[in-house]
């Protein structure tokens, strides 16, 4: 254990190599240290802001398709409404028509059985005159009587 | 182990620990320890050299192996830095830190040098018979060191505090300001100054020198036949694993403690 110059040197050479750190190693490692840990940190952070956009587009976008949604249903609902009230119209056309025409059917049919009555009727009452006049001859004036065979045929 | 020192102990020893010297003036003072100094000198460029070549070509995007691992250093040391001083590290404390680290634990590492195999096939050939290895083995080193440490202490702390707070902080901590107890603080930061060096360098040297003679002593040991051979083969081996842990421990308490005092410095009682 012998102090000598050693001591000097080596405390000369310390300090040189302090200084050499000091001046060429440090600042640019550390410059490129907090340099890359703000681009991380930007990443991050626009990471972050990418992610809650992306939350909200989402929320948009589910928000647009249950409207659409709503919006479909209550068409479809409308549609069906529609088409029902649309059937129910031609149905009640179509009723009130078949009404009518039975109704015309009716009114035909009666009207036929009401002039085949007259006709019969008139027949009878001529083919009762005749009966008549067979009978009684000379006695009946179709002019005198025909009122009264009138209202019988009429009552026939 | 080189034929002419094997024959006695204390010779193997004493020429394993004797330093290759250069007179340069008058007075024991005035030799070198060539070894040491050249040993130092070629660690210091190599470790702080290298770290340089990687950190000249650093870039801020994806870092190259190199540069992840010189910034996984930076990353240790200037934590350790940043828990312990709290004004601007970067200026000088933290790469004054990370220069003490890097450079200790390689001249540390130099311990892992098989001593009798560098001797006898390296330093041999080359004609240097006494050359040591371990920079941090001798005492001149680790004082250095620790001076500098110490010198740069009372530089901040004048910087920081003022001549005249620096010296009113000598009389007046840590007892008190009133003039009777004056010495005492004096007496108190006196013990204090000089027992921050020689613990620093101390700590540092005894355990390197200690490890060193443990390993001439296991080198002895198998120089004694078969048995001591193998025994102190294995010996050998759980020794240069366990100091593994040491030299990079030493190191780590060695910046540990000059950034302390350095961040001590900065502080005013």
């Amino acid at each position: 254990m012998d102090i000598g110059f050693t001591l000097v040197a080596q405390a000369i050479a310390f300090f040189v190599l302090i200084v050499f750190t000091i001046k060429f190693v440090w600042p640019p490692l550390l410059n490129a240290i907090e340099t890359r840990q703000k681009e991380i940190a930007d990443g991050l952070a626009a990471g972050e802001r990418g992610r809650s956009e992306l939350e909200q587009a989402s929320k948009r976008s589910a928000e647009a398709l249950s409207d659409a949604k709503n919006r479909a249903s209550e068409i479809i609902a409308q549609a069906e409404k529609r088409a029902n009230q649309i059937i129910e119209d031609a149905k009640n056309t179509a009723k009130s028509e078949g009404d009518r025409i039975i109704g015309g059917a009716k009114a035909e049919i009666e009207q036929e059985v009401n002039r085949a009555k007259e006709e019969l009727r008139q027949q009878v009452s001529i083919l009762a005159v005749a009966g008549a006049e067979k009978i009684l001859r000379k006695e009946i004036d179709a002019k005198t009587h025909s009122e009264i065979l009138t209202a019988i045929a009429k009552e026939l | 182990m080189a034929t002419e020192h094997a024959l006695t102990p204390s010779g193997y020893i004493a020429h394993h620990l004797s330093f290759d010297t250069a007179k340069i003036g008058a007075g024991n003072f005035w030799t070198l320890h060539v070894d040491t100094f050249v040993m130092s000198i070629i660690l210091g460029c190599i470790s702080m050299g290298l770290i340089w070549s990687v950190v000249r070509k650093s870039s801020s995007g994806v870092p190259s192996k190199g540069q992840a691992f010189v910034e996984l250093l930076f990353g240790f040391v200037d934590d350790q830095v940043k828990n312990i001083f709290h004004g601007d590290r970067h200026s000088f404390i933290a790469p004054a830190a990370l220069t003490v680290f890097v450079w200790v634990l390689l001249m540390n590492a130099m311990d892992f040098l098989p001593i009798d195999v560098m001797a006898h096939f390296v330093y041999g050939p080359l004609g240097l018979e006494k050359w040591r290895s371990v920079p941090t083995s001798d005492v001149n080193t680790t004082f250095a060191l620790a001076l500098t440490v110490w010198f740069l202490m009372i530089f901040f702390a004048i910087k920081s505090k003022g001549l005249k707070g620096w010296i009113h902080e000598l009389f007046c901590s840590p007892f008190g300001t009133n003039p009777i107890i004056w010495p005492a603080n004096f007496l108190f930061n006196m013990i204090e100054y000089i027992s921050k060096p020689l613990s620093h360098s101390l700590r540092l040297f005894g355990n390197m020198y200690a490890g060193e003679v443990i390993f001439l002593l296991l080198g002895l040991w198998a120089a004694t036949g078969l048995t001591g051979t193998i025994a102190g083969a294995i010996l050998g081996a759980g020794w240069s694993i366990f100091h593994i842990l040491i030299v990079v421990l030493q190191a780590f308490i060695f910046m540990m403690l000059t950034v302390v005092y350095l961040a001590m410095a900065h502080e005013s009682h």
